[in-house]
């Protein structure tokens, strides 16, 4: 630790860097930071950074509000697209309460816990995102979103803005050594994907805030617009982040087996998990209102629980494997959203896939229906009221407050009149 | 690259093994004071300072093997003592047979840091703390890693990795190895983890220099630029 410590403080030292940003998440997955300067720098490492938890989305408490962040010095990274000589560098920290407990609210904690009782178990878990996301020319509600091209699925088209947006931002990930498997342009215009290569669980949650955050900044300097908004054109795909999820036992991959599709029985029963789970942990994957409007129907995103090997409308897919890649064994979740908070989405996955494995769950047959995700972000939350999984997982503390501001954001759209309802109902009502 | 080679008696092991590793000094472990052991593993150019442990010797061999390193014809470079407490006292009237001494238990970091400092005024420039090898420069003083001049921004374990697999150029290395001698804590991903991070040193290392840290099928990893056991 001390080592740690010493390498971060002369890094800063020797690269000139001006600030440094402590990054941390509130419950909803929203990207927080503290600026310090060098010279507060090390008390910030040492003691960590007092602040007051109630300003804090979910970090809230009736009890007490002050709350300790404290740096995680292994991601103490530069940030690439800062000048040299005056540069800027981020580390991630955990909430801690004054007296050095974890605190409940913090999902980088809560995730943590996740993965201990996982190990506990002799589980290692890696996961491996696909993120999209739509770039547009700006993000003003009023006029609506205008996406920056017209290209769809794996278009080359002549390198125009978004093109060279995308090329840029995956020099910049591997610059923070963040490994991107690769990158594509995506069915919808202006929309792209990003394909990362596996981590832990841990490392990618963080990684995922980084690539959210690279991909807005170098939009922005771009002047143009990035989002991850679910839906956010009507009659085209939406974002999602299709999650490809493996256990490792003994520093084996312990999905590899006889079963069909080279499964193990372990990972069938995973897979039964996840299935039988999904409703009740799609209030995290999917916690906006607008989550709900790519999963409908018709389009490539889920709207049953069900496995397949093939049919990309299933919730959870088996990829199939090239030769000589035995290890690449792997099943893919797709329900999630890329504006999910990734700490508590993957907790959940795991914690869904475990229980399976822990309760000797049977995989329904491939391609049957066993029950539907919730429609709308009312429903889900319903589901994660009732569902004991979800508290033991994510503790009291963290469900009870994000029930709240789901109902809460439930209620002030279940208000608005929309301009569908106006169309269809005015003339004729 | 150019390595000093530390003698080191009776054993290599602990804080002692990791001070060692820090400062990118290679030990040779003699495991007893007898001299012609010792004289067995001393390179062409001699060794360049001794690291004698006090406390884990006989206290009379011990100062036996200081006086003979001090009397011999090529001098080994600034001798260091680790010690009991109880030794201390001890050392009166002997102040002459050694540069240096540590009292345990042993602080890695003060051990490096002497073992450093020590290498360093007995005008040894090679210990400069610095790595190059094949575009690869690394600055162990001041944690700085370049690549063909292109200075690279790591992250504390990252630099870790690079520093360890490049002070022992063309050694095999597996997972857990790299591991427990990197990591030395338990890690989420397990061996795993050390795939991440090759992966991630080669994507800073860029397409060109990539090629620096070379997988072993189903062994490791190994730095340098020989081809030799490579895939």
């Amino acid at each position: 630790m001390q080592s740690q410590a010493q390498y971060v403080l002369r890094t800063v030292e020797e690269r000139g860097v001006r600030f440094v940003q402590l990054w941390f998440t509130d419950v909803l997955g929203r990207h927080k930071a503290f600026h310090v300067t060098p010279a507060e720098l090390e008390d910030a490492l040492d003691q960590g950074m007092t602040f007051d938890g109630s300003a804090i989305d979910g970090f809230s408490r009736t009890t007490e509000s002050d709350l300790l962040a404290r740096p995680d010095l292994t991601t103490f990274q530069l940030l690439p697209w800062y000048e040299r000589g005056a540069g800027v560098a981020r580390v991630f920290c955990d909430i801690v309460n004054i007296d050095g407990t974890a605190f409940d609210g913090c999902p980088r904690q809560r995730l943590r816990r996740v993965l201990d009782d996982a190990r506990a178990k002799g589980y290692t878990f890696f996961v491996a995102p696909e993120i999209e996301y739509f770039y547009f020319a700006d993000l003003d509600p009023s006029t609506g979103p205008i996406p920056l091209d017209h290209g769809s699925y794996f278009d080359l088209l002549p390198d125009d803005t978004s093109s060279q947006l995308r090329r840029q931002t995956v020099l910049t990930l591997e610059e923070m050594g963040i490994g991107v498997e690769h990158a594509q342009h995506e069915d919808a215009p202006g929309q792209h994907e990003i394909d990362l290569r596996y981590t832990d669980a841990l490392t990618m949650a963080d990684t995922v805030m980084s690539l959210r955050h690279v991909v807005k900044e170098l939009a922005r300097q771009a002047g143009v617009a990035a989002s991850f908004m679910p839906k956010p054109l009507i009659g085209v795909q939406g974002s999602g982040m299709h999650t490809h999820l493996s256990l490792w036992r003994d520093e084996k991959n312990a999905f590899i087996g006889e079963h069909t599709y080279g499964l193990s029985d372990l990972a069938a029963k995973f897979i039964a998990g996840l299935v039988r789970h999904a409703p009740e942990i799609t209030a995290v994957t999917n916690q906006w209102v607008n989550s709900y409007k790519r999963l409908v129907p018709g389009d490539e995103a889920p709207v049953d629980a069900k496995w397949a090997r093939y049919d990309t409308a299933a919730l959870v897919r088996v990829p199939s494997v090239k030769p000589g890649r035995i290890d690449s064994t792997r099943i893919e979740y797709r329900s999630p959203d890329a504006a999910a908070n990734p700490y508590l989405a993957f907790a959940v996955m795991l914690a869904a896939g475990l229980r399976g494995v822990m309760g000797n769950y049977e995989l329904p047959p491939e391609g049957e229906r066993t029950a539907a995700l919730p429609q709308s972000l009312a429903q889900a939350v319903d589901l994660m009221a009732c569902s004991s999984l979800m508290h033991e997982t994510l503790g009291s503390h963290l469900v009870e407050w994000f029930l709240r501001n789901k109902r809460a954001e439930w209620d002030a759209y279940r208000g608005q009149v929309t301009p569908f309802e106006l169309e269809r109902y005015l003339p004729l009502l | 690259m150019s390595i000093d080679v530390v003698l080191c008696v009776p054993s290599c092991e602990g804080p002692v093994r990791k001070a060692f590793d820090v400062t990118g000094v290679s030990p040779a472990v003699a495991t007893s004071a007898r001299l012609n052991e010792i004289t067995a593993l001393e390179p062409a150019d001699g060794f360049s300072g001794a690291v004698i442990n006090a406390a884990a010797l006989p206290f009379s061999e011990a100062m036996g093997l200081c006086r003979q390193l001090r009397q011999r014809e090529r001098g080994v470079g600034p001798i260091i003592l680790l010690l009991d407490h109880y030794q201390l006292d001890e050392l009166t009237f002997r102040e002459d047979l050694f540069d240096d001494f540590v009292v345990g238990p042993y602080d890695v970091s003060e051990l490096a840091t002497r073992l450093r400092h020590r290498l360093r005024r007995a005008g040894n420039e090679s210990v400069a703390p610095r790595i190059e090898h094949a575009g690869l420069s690394m600055n162990l003083e001041t944690y700085q890693a370049s690549i063909a001049g292109r200075v690279m921004d790591l992250t504390y374990m990252e630099y870790e990795l690079l520093r360890f697999l490049a002070t022992n150029p063309n050694r095999v290395f597996t997972r857990a190895t790299l591991l427990s001698r990197v990591w030395g804590y338990e890690y989420y991903g397990g061996a795993r983890t050390v795939d991440v991070h090759v992966r991630r040193l080669r994507a800073k290392m860029g397409e060109e220099h990539a090629h620096l840290i070379q997988t072993v099928r189903s062994v490791g990893y190994k730095f340098g630029t020989s081809n030799e056991f490579s895939d």
